[in-house]
């Protein structure tokens, strides 16, 4: 695919459809893949990379990219479109001045989950027949391609691209996914268990805000966290306050357009199930005021942003699952 | 948990300028009485009330928040109270989701003639927190009175 993607991209920017695209590129380790823009067939030839490592959502870096003179071109798996096309919605990206190609989805690797199985001195992994052979220093080693995805790509939510002007490979369906087992799990202990659950979880957090910053929903020129004021600005918490307050306030200002891309649980250094709140809240929206994919299209509106005479009253909380 | 019997909760009430508040207005010009442990804040709108104020409070030392609003149907901005159901209902959620004690947040509906219900609701929130005893779950150690 990666070829192809090389090929079509080149044959743009040659006929001045697009002047940049925007991809990945690998670090300084076969698996340390970033986001990249690239302006040139050269720049494309030697360093544009798509692989089982690329899982950066790039739709975040198309607000600012839009926001220069020119057309991009971005490549867009699945998960991606869902939210482009909410940043597209809440016109944070320029739509005429970005060409989508859709590309197939993952599932994409997680090299922790590969340094979990003590393998170090990783060189290459490559994939063979849904089995990883790992090329490290000090020999070849084997595990099982589905033992090492991402979280976020086990309980894939859909393969379908909700928006393209062309696709590379094919176009997959919405999946029936198991996403919310954990929530369940977590909705069914008692309050002390949940307490203790989430205490045990936001106490890593170092505020090394990654989480916002990927976020593609976080898209605020100033973030409320930034401003000294508000008493947990950008900086190592204190309390155990302060991680209690920046998860549930950042989950809460993405509810109703969290598009459930699982970047925040991803890119957080300290394994956070981030997701879990946002997901929390997905749960919530679809049992209360019926079933929404933020992302899904661009017309219909937030479910925060509305309202239903016969909505349920906040007692419906304690009315619930266990105390 | 041990109950202690002269534990005083402070309780933070977000009232709408136009129910709510007038309703607490007149459950003191008819002599009603309700807890002191009770802090009204004034807002135009149960709207206004943006999640981190109730954290805030809670930080701030706060054992119970409760936000009174108009009526459904009543707001004097005409929707504002639709909004703050959803938002409140999730928000309550979550902080449920988290395992904070969910008798200590509660919204209710209070219109400017219904000083007798401000009194009652006030008091049996009041109960129900000191029920619950001193917050611990979210509070800032930094900001406990010695």
């Amino acid at each position: 695919m990666q070829e192809a993607m090389i090929k079509r991209a080149k044959e743009l920017l040659a006929d001045g459809s697009v002047d940049r695209v925007i991809g990945w590129k690998r670090g300084e380790f076969a698996y340390d893949i970033t986001p990249a823009v690239f302006t040139t067939a050269e720049e494309l030839d030697r360093d544009f990379v798509c692989d089982d490592f690329t899982a950066a959502n790039v739709s975040k870096y198309l607000v600012k990219e839009t926001q220069k003179e020119g057309k991009i071109l971005a490549f867009l798996k699945p998960c991606d479109t869902y939210s482009f096309n909410q940043l597209v919605k809440e016109h944070r990206i320029d739509r005429e001045k970005v060409y989508v190609i859709g590309i197939e989805g993952g599932p994409k690797l997680d090299i922790e989950k590969i340094k979990a199985k003590g393998i170090t001195g990783i060189l290459s992994v490559k994939n063979e027949d849904y089995t990883l052979k790992i090329e490290t220093i000090y020999g070849t080693q084997t595990m099982p391609f589905y033992e090492a995805i991402l979280g976020k790509c086990a309980s894939c939510k859909s393969k379908k691209h909700v928006v393209f002007d062309e696709l590379i490979g094919e176009d997959g369906d919405v999946l029936d996914s198991n996403r919310f087992e954990m929530v369940e799990k977590l909705e069914n202990m008692t309050a002390q268990e949940r307490f203790d659950f989430w205490r045990d979880q936001l106490s890593k957090c170092i505020r090394c805000n990654a989480c916002r910053n990927v976020c593609p929903a976080c898209t605020c020129e100033n973030c409320v966290f930034d401003n000294p004021k508000s008493g947990i600005d950008n900086k190592a918490p204190a309390d155990s306050f302060e991680e209690n307050m920046f998860h549930i306030i950042r989950a809460f200002h993405v509810a109703g357009r969290c598009t459930d891309c699982g970047e925040c649980s991803r890119v957080c250094p300290q394994h956070i199930p981030l997701h879990l709140l946002n997901r929390k809240f997905i749960k919530d929206i679809n049992e209360l005021y019926g079933e929404y994919q933020a992302g899904a299209d661009t017309t219909s509106r937030a479910p925060l942003n509305t309202y239903d005479k016969n909505d349920c009253e906040p007692s419906v909380v304690h009315e619930r699952g266990v105390e | 948990m041990q109950v202690n019997e002269n534990f005083e909760p402070v309780i933070v009430a977000f009232c709408c300028n136009w129910c709510s508040y007038a309703g607490a207005d007149l459950s003191g010009t008819n002599r009603l009485n309700y807890p002191t442990n009770v802090k009204i804040i004034r807002v135009p709108c149960s709207c206004r009330v943006n999640p981190m104020f109730i954290l805030r409070a809670f930080q701030k030392g706060a054992d119970g928040v409760i936000i009174c609003g108009c009526h459904p149907g009543d707001c004097h901005y005409t929707s504002g109270n639709y909004f703050t159901r959803r938002r409140i209902t999730l928000l309550y959620s979550m902080l449920d989701f988290l395992g904070i004690e969910r008798n200590r947040t509660r919204l209710e509906w209070v219109s400017a003639a219904e000083g007798a219900k401000f009194a009652a609701t006030m008091q049996q929130f009041t109960e129900d927190v000191k029920a619950l005893g001193p917050n611990r779950r979210l509070e800032d150690l930094r900001c406990r009175k010695q």
